[in-house]
């Protein structure tokens, strides 16, 4: 399925990136009205870990850098702190442009490969479906395993004291593993997001027709 | 015919000082008619006490007065008594305002105030009441040099207020630049698409307005004449020579774009598919409704726009300046494509977008809005390949080397003043015994000083850009538009506005013998004792404002509605000849010799500063409105300019006992600041030159000092004259103290 859209995409847009991104990426459309000062990415306090900052990854979009983008670990690096959006003259949502180009890049299979924000929200994401709620005892199991089995044990060995702490403090049961409690009307959860899956499918298979 | 002396003891000023006392000094040391006090000058009874006597007959009417209040500056509304002679004690201002409390500073506190008292009273009796020179003359026309929107707009403005306006257009239609283009840019909210030039309503109002005359192929061939009474031959190319008379004259010639031939690199002239704004215009006029299409008739699909094409440039040959509306005018051709088609593609490779005005952001907005993609970069190179044509660049953003393709070429090249012949490198020419005129005289004056308005950089007709930014050197003669500064079409005809009333007022002014600015309402004008004058032509040369010619004899002859009043002829004349009624050598000269000197032995030194009225003295008040505490060994005269200022000046201050002298002028150079463009600059060089003096005298040279005082130099001002008094303390009392 993500092949097929992504190759009907590459077709549609062509040489056009910045199109694609308007017209599929959530808040795609302000990346146009990008003046490129820069000041979103002097104010982005993680900017220094990514390879294209903001503006730059605005500028890589006009410049039709359809892969570079999308495949960029930049996007997910963004910790939704607002900074650039509360100081961009221009007013653009750039954390909600950052996440829209992250689940876009995902959606197009051109998601960086071990991108640990990337895992941990497919990972939440899981969870989550499963009984509607969130299992926090499989979720933070799952997040110490992610990177092996014996990275896991070590992980868990260090976090020891904590989660005996907060066992006591019942802030975590050791009952969840058994299954955990869900939401009350599971089925009507799922059918809920089948509907919300059907709907976006639409959505995207819209903007893929040919023109 | 009595001078009367009035003492104000009000703002605390009668609590601060003795007035009893300063009363006898006005009138045994001053030797005024008498001084009277009252405790609020400036009120309805104060003023009414004055006007009184002055109404009074016979002997007993007071013909001149000193008033001693507050500084110059204040009340200039109340104490206004027309015709007659006023001279300002700034005791407020000057004296309490800027001494600590405390009985250990009364008595120089007093003395200053004293000090003052006995200079004001000195000064009015050397002046003298002002009166016009008798030469006026009115004329209600008002010449306009150029027949683009600027010089339309001035001509319309000029009729709608009344005034009459002439048209002297080169080539054999309105309309200039404006006129070949298909649109502009918006002028209205929301600033979103371009609009309608507006030319072609505008060469219809010109045509219907019976109160302007157009002449079309025509150019001037003389200007001679003065503010109200210009005296101008106008050619034609194409019948019989004019001869009119105007009041002032408006210069809005324009400019001429800069040549793209400069610029090999973008294959401007190998490909006709590179083409600069202008010539895009050509081809968007032609298109109409139409898709925009090349030379050899391919509809355009993929544009490119190079800003910044040979501007903004250090390289030889290239403007270095930016010329304002070029990123507007690549926004607004890149909307004529996206107009006529979405698809195709624009690029706007800029490296700064600069969209000054109210709605250059939000046009700037609306065409990112259309998908026109603006890339920072600097282009390098642009390739001819076969058909197509291939943009190398640098992007500045992911720094990089990228290329693009291209169907065609738009390059943002500048724009070059259509000034007239440079006098000043003329003057250079002149000495090596070449003269070559680059650029043909447009206004050719008749003018002792060259044919046409001085320059400012890059060609660019000089003017004050702060505080009178239509005013040139010649006054009664304005610029606007792109001849003035790069503009866009608003700027320019918000400057056409602009430069015509400034030629209203001179038309106006002139008529009755006023200087327009910035001594506007100033009837004084200098004459000279022809007796005296050795014929040296220094006040030719000095003064900025080509006012002086010389007679047939070789003696100054003064253009009085030509002259701005500050002074500098007099500064510069070394045998002391040139004066105004109410100002002369002998107004300041009087005032600094009646400062009371005290001998060596009291220790308390005295330093002359010499302010200038525009700038310096304000910021001295202001600083004392901040109660700004300074020396009481000062005693501050205000100069029209420091141009105004004479050696003689310095010369009897260190003569006659001063142990420094300060002057305070305006920022000089290019960037000058001064309000009569090169008088700072004179004083500067002349007092250059006051070593030699100073060395004759055996006294040490850094007893008089020059310095660049702002406005706005509040803070700084005083600690200026501190530094003077830190330096007498160091070089020890003037031994001329007698």
């Amino acid at each position: 399925m993500t092949t097929a859209v992504n190759q009907a995409m590459v077709e549609k847009y062509k040489g056009n990136f910045l199109k694609e991104v308007t017209d599929n990426v959530e808040e795609g459309n302000w990346v146009k009205m990008c003046m490129q000062c820069g000041v979103c990415s002097g104010s982005c306090p993680l900017g220094p870990h990514w390879d294209h900052p903001p503006q730059e990854l605005f500028m890589m979009i006009r410049a039709n850098k359809r892969e570079e983008v999308l495949s960029s670990t930049s996007m997910w690096m963004c910790t939704s702190c607002y900074n650039c959006v509360a100081r961009c003259p221009r007013g653009l949502p750039i954390t909600h442009i950052m996440h829209g180009l992250a689940h876009y890049g995902k959606r197009m299979g051109m998601k960086p490969k071990n991108q640990p924000t990337e895992k941990f929200g497919q990972m939440f994401w899981d969870n989550l479906i499963k009984k509607g709620r969130v299992n926090e005892l499989k979720l933070g199991l799952g997040l110490y395993f992610k990177d092996g089995f014996a990275e896991g044990v070590k992980v868990s060995m260090g976090k020891q004291k904590l989660g005996l702490n907060m066992m006591k403090a019942k802030r975590m049961s050791p009952m969840e593993m058994l299954g955990g409690h869900g939401v009350k009307d599971l089925s009507g959860f799922h059918a809920m997001l089948k509907k919300a899956e059907e709907l976006e499918a639409a959505r995207v298979g819209a903007n893929t027709d040919a023109k | 015919m009595k001078i009367g002396g009035y003492l104000c003891t009000g703002c605390g000023i009668g609590d601060r000082l003795d007035t009893k006392s300063l009363e006898s000094v006005a009138v045994r040391e001053g030797r005024i008619g008498f001084c009277k006090t009252h405790d609020f000058l400036c009120s309805q009874a104060g003023v009414d006490m004055i006007k009184a006597d002055m109404a009074l007959e016979g002997d007993d009417q007071v013909t001149k007065a000193v008033i001693m209040a507050c500084s110059r500056r204040a009340k200039t509304e109340s104490f206004n008594f027309g015709a007659v002679p006023v001279s300002r004690v700034n005791l407020r201002e000057g004296v309490i305002w800027i001494r600590p409390e405390g009985s250990e500073h009364d008595e120089t506190t007093q003395e200053m105030a004293a000090d003052y008292i006995r200079m004001g009273c000195a000064e009015v009796k050397a002046m003298h009441q002002a009166d016009a020179s008798g030469e006026q003359s009115k004329n209600n026309h008002i010449m306009v040099v150029g027949g683009g929107i600027t010089g339309m707009t001035a001509a319309l403005e000029a009729s709608k207020a009344g005034y009459y306006a002439s048209i002297i257009e080169k080539s054999d239609r309105l309309g200039g630049v404006m006129g070949q283009l298909k649109q502009r840019q918006p002028e209205h909210s929301p600033f979103q698409n371009p609009q309608d030039t507006g030319v072609a309503a505008l060469i219809a109002a010109v045509e219907a307005d019976d109160k302007i005359t157009v002449y079309l192929s025509s150019t001037i061939a003389k200007t001679a004449g003065a503010p109200g009474r210009f005296e101008v031959d106008i050619a034609s190319t194409v019948g019989a020579g004019t001869h009119a008379e105007f009041g002032a004259i408006v210069q809005a010639t324009g400019f001429t774009p800069y040549d793209a031939n400069n610029l090999p690199e973008f294959s401007y002239g190998k490909s006709p598919n590179v083409v600069t704004q202008l010539e895009l215009e050509a081809l968007a006029r032609a298109a109409g409704d139409g898709p925009i299409k090349r030379a050899d008739g391919k509809v355009v699909e993929n544009v490119v726009f190079v800003q910044c094409a040979g501007q903004r440039s250090t390289k030889e040959g290239h403007l270095s300046y930016c010329s304002g509306h070029c990123c507007a005018t690549s926004i607004k051709q890149a909307m004529y494509f996206k107009d006529s088609n979405p698809d195709i593609e624009t690029t706007v490779l800029f490296d700064d977008i600069r969209t000054p005005g109210a709605g250059g952001e939000n046009f700037y907005r609306s065409a990112q809005d259309k998908f026109v993609t603006f890339r920072k970069g600097k282009v390098s190179t642009v390739d001819v390949k076969g058909n197509e044509l291939q943009v190398n660049f640098k992007d500045l953003i992911l720094d990089e080397d990228a290329h693009m393709g291209a169907d065609l070429v738009v390059l943002a090249t500048g724009m070059l003043p259509n000034s007239g012949t440079d006098i000043d490198t003329m003057k250079d020419k002149d000495a090596s015994g070449e003269v070559k005129v680059s650029v043909e005289s447009i206004l050719n004056l008749n003018y002792r000083q060259g044919p046409d308005m001085p320059q400012l950089v890059n060609g660019f007709t000089d003017s004050h850009f702060i505080c009178f930014p239509y005013e040139t050197r010649r006054t009664g003669i304005y610029s606007a538009g792109p001849v003035r500064r790069p503009m866009d079409a608003a700027q320019a005809q918000t400057d056409a506005m602009g430069a015509v009333m400034k030629a209203i007022q001179a038309i106006e002014n002139s008529a009755i013998g006023r200087a327009a600015h910035p001594r506007s309402g100033d009837l004084s004008f200098p004459s000279f004792r022809k007796e005296g004058c050795t014929q040296c032509k220094r006040c030719t040369v000095e003064c900025p404002f080509g006012a002086i010619d010389e007679d047939a004899k070789g003696y100054p002859q003064y253009n009085e509605a030509r002259c701005r009043r500050c002074g500098t002829c007099m500064g510069a004349c070394p045998v002391q000849v040139i004066s105004f009624k109410n100002y002369s050598i002998e107004t300041v000269g009087a005032q600094l010799k009646a400062v009371d000197v005290p001998d060596e032995f009291q220790e308390k030194p005295r330093i002359l500063v010499l302010a200038c009225e525009n700038d310096a003295y304000p910021a001295l008040d202001m600083a004392a409105m901040k109660r700004n505490e300074s020396s009481a060994f000062i005693r501050v005269i205000p100069v029209r300019c420091l141009g105004s200022t004479n050696t003689i000046w310095i010369k009897d201050a260190l003569g006659s006992g001063y142990d420094g002298v300060v002057m305070m002028g305006c920022k000089k150079g290019a960037d000058y600041q001064c309000h009569f463009v090169k008088g700072s600059e004179m004083a500067h060089v002349r007092m250059a030159k006051i070593g030699d003096t100073l060395s004759t005298m055996n006294l040490e040279a850094d007893r008089v000092a020059v310095h660049e005082v702002a406005i706005t130099d509040i803070d700084r001002a005083p600690k200026l004259l501190d530094e003077m008094v830190a330096v007498i303390n160091r070089v020890g009392l003037s031994p001329f103290k007698f």
